[in-house]
């Protein structure tokens, strides 16, 4: 390195001790700075995070010797073959459609709530606005699932209001209809879509309302302008341009309820969902290999389903 | 005779702020009509109630004869060129610029026609397939232009559409936007805050101050003949004259205007003449000079052709001008 002038103090400010030397290094070789604010972030996504992804996808290569259960350390894709009986595949069906479902309904009840916080909401009520949002995301997950099991139990508020109502009926007609049905709410796919859809919520309005929020206000009145209802400046300008919001969240919603575990276990009919069936698999049936291919199938479905989204041009206006 | 866009007494309050104060305006169809003032003045509130993206808080708005009250931006026939072009960013050039032929129904094939030919009118020709984002500032103005003129509108406004553009841009555009005008004869009433450019381009110019208007007039008159103070000085930068010192020049105590270019100034000759001063500024504009002359406390510009021999900050000059280029003004307020 040549050497570097280290200034009078009359023209050049004095260099203040060995932090001021680091700066004046760091300000010319920007490239070293990125790299060590980078680091630890490598490290942890690289070595952590990629790596024991990595051994997740070995394990799931293996397989299990069904007398002994132990780990047959060759690579074989029978494990694989497994997710295909009949029990497995069902699991996964399952899990997928009710990630959708939890999707799609996420997102038709969050546009509007986004909506109305990005262009209307001001000065406090914004404030309450992300309040609003974001309390339930302070709140213990198990407390709030538990809260709605009370909520959609036969004894449970909801009935009770159905029932002062003169809905009774209603509900009960609701219930009778065969796999979204049956004896209560709290025991039933619906009850398990209903809190699915509550507890995800906040991760949708969240994108959404950040990509409203960028979507200038003249490009409304150009359309307008151009002789738009607003029924044809939604469908052809905020969505299209609100799009990548709703698929940020989308990604969220729709890979935590593929991955959720516990509320299936709490409120539905028992049936097993794909988490479910991970934990069971990795703990007591011992069966690692065919844990890990069950994890593969909802990194399998996202990037799918990204693929998709990104041909459908949803990422256009990025 | 219909008028293309009538204003009677349309005011705008927002709150106890008045954008538009009592605005009276009659646009003549086909014509080119500038709105000209500062920024607040009220003139890209008037484009915006005649575009319908606000509702005047009184008075009575006409397009074509039709009064508008109520009526949404998007069953008026009038386009508008935004200041910032508000192009789609999620569609190509073609798409943005066929966009209401699109709303309309109009099938595929036949509204990339028109956009093409729009286009081509822009001399955008081959760049319908480029998004918004890789066009230059000049580029996307193009754009919107084509956009707001593809489905002939009555009536298309102009919010400062060159306010974003660099000298050389501005008067090629300038002069593309008046041929245009010509070969359309669509009506264009167009805002901006350069008085070059109004007085440039259009047939007629209201001049706007604090929510009113101060005069409508053609360019010549508006330039020639101001009728306020505020108009002499914003259009043309004229010197504003209080009556005192046009008493000691012309004999009546009235206001009056004097534009720049019509003083002549030479070096102070010894005898005493009636009107001596002493340079103040001096800046050098290229075809011409503009000095500052301090007159006993009354300060005046001129403005002399840059050549010859020219006095320099500090020295003694003459000022002369010929009485008849001293406007009096009708109304100083």
């Amino acid at each position: 390195m040549t050497a570097l002038a280290a200034g009078t103090g009359a023209i050049l400010a004095n260099r203040r001790g060995w932090l001021g030397a680091l700066s004046d290094h760091f300000w010319r070789r920007p490239g070293l700075l990125i790299f060590l604010m980078l680091l630890p972030a490598i490290l942890w996504l690289g070595i952590v995070y990629l790596g024991s992804l990595l051994a997740l996808l070995l394990q799931s290569f293996f397989s299990i010797d069904e007398f002994s259960g132990l780990i047959n350390r060759e690579f074989t894709l029978k494990t694989y073959a497994e997710l295909l009986r009949p029990q497995n595949l069902d699991i996964i069906v399952r899990t997928t459609s009710m990630a959708a479902l939890v999707t799609l309904a996420s997102a038709v009840v969050a546009f509007p709530i986004a909506y109305m916080a990005a262009r209307y909401a001001r000065g406090k009520w914004k404030a309450l606005f992300y309040l609003a949002i974001m309390l339930p995301l302070w709140a213990s997950y198990l407390v709030k699932i538990y809260a709605w099991k009370l909520i959609l139990a036969k004894e449970g508020i909801l009935n009770w209001a159905f029932e002062q109502l003169h809905l009774k009926w209603l509900l009960e007609a609701w219930l009778s209809i065969p796999v979204i049905g049956g004896n209560s709410l709290s025991i039933s796919y619906t009850g398990t879509f209903l809190v699915f859809l509550y507890v995800w919520m906040p991760f949708m309005i969240l994108p959404i309302q950040a990509a409203i929020e960028r979507v200038p206000t003249n490009l409304l009145d150009a359309s307008a302008d151009l002789g738009a209802t607003p029924r044809q400046t939604f469908w052809k300008v905020i969505f299209p341009l609100a799009l990548p919001g709703v698929i940020a969240g989308s990604i969220f919603t729709f890979s935590l309820t593929l991955g959720d575990y516990i509320i299936p276990q709490i409120i539905g009919n028992s049936q097993f969902f794909i988490g479910q069936a991970v934990y069971s698999h990795q703990g007591t049936a011992g069966n690692i290999p065919l844990a890990a291919a069950f994890t593969v199938v909802p990194i399998v479905i996202m990037g799918l389903y990204l693929w998709l989204a990104k041909r459908a041009g949803a990422f256009d206006a990025l | 005779m219909t008028t293309a866009v009538s204003l009677h007494n349309v005011s705008r309050h927002f709150g106890s702020v008045r954008a538009m104060d009592g605005v009276d305006l009659v646009v003549a169809p086909g014509e080119f009509f500038a709105m000209l003032g500062p920024s607040g003045s009220g003139k890209t509130t008037c484009l915006r109630l005649i575009a319908g993206f606000e509702q005047p808080t009184s008075g009575r708005i006409e397009i074509f004869g039709e009064a508008v009250e109520g009526v949404p931006p998007y069953r008026r026939n009038v386009n508008t060129v935004f200041q910032d072009y508000a192009l789609f960013p999620h569609m190509n050039v073609r798409d943005n610029v066929a966009f209401s032929l699109m709303l309309r129904k109009v099938d595929k094939a036949e509204r990339y026609r028109a956009a093409e030919a729009a286009l081509e009118l822009v001399r955008l020709t081959g760049y319908g397939d480029r998004r918004p984002g890789q066009l230059s500032g000049g580029q996307r103005q193009r754009v919107a232009l084509a956009r707001a003129i593809v489905n002939k509108p009555k009536v298309l406004l102009l919010d400062e559409p060159l306010g974003a553009l660099d000298l050389k841009l501005r008067e090629q555009m300038q002069e593309e936007l008046k041929a245009l005008q010509k070969q359309l004869g669509i009506t264009f009433i167009f805002v901006t805050h350069d008085q070059g450019e109004a007085l440039s381009m259009a047939d007629r110019v209201a001049v706007f101050n604090a929510g009113r208007i101060m005069q409508v007039g053609t360019p010549e008159e508006i330039y020639r003949r101001p009728q306020t103070r505020f108009v002499a000085d914003f259009v043309g930068s004229s010197n504003v004259l209080p009556p005192e010192f046009v008493l000691s020049v012309a004999g009546v105590s009235r206001w009056a205007s004097l534009r720049p270019e019509a003083i002549s100034v030479s070096q102070a000759s010894d005898g005493a003449a009636p009107l001596t001063g002493t340079v103040v500024t001096r800046s050098y504009t290229g075809s011409t000079t503009r000095l500052g002359i301090d007159l006993a406390g009354q300060r005046l510009t001129a403005v002399v052709p840059a050549s010859g021999d020219l006095p320099h900050e500090g020295d003694r000059v003459t000022v002369s001008f010929p009485t008849d280029a001293l406007h009096f003004m009708e109304n100083p307020e």
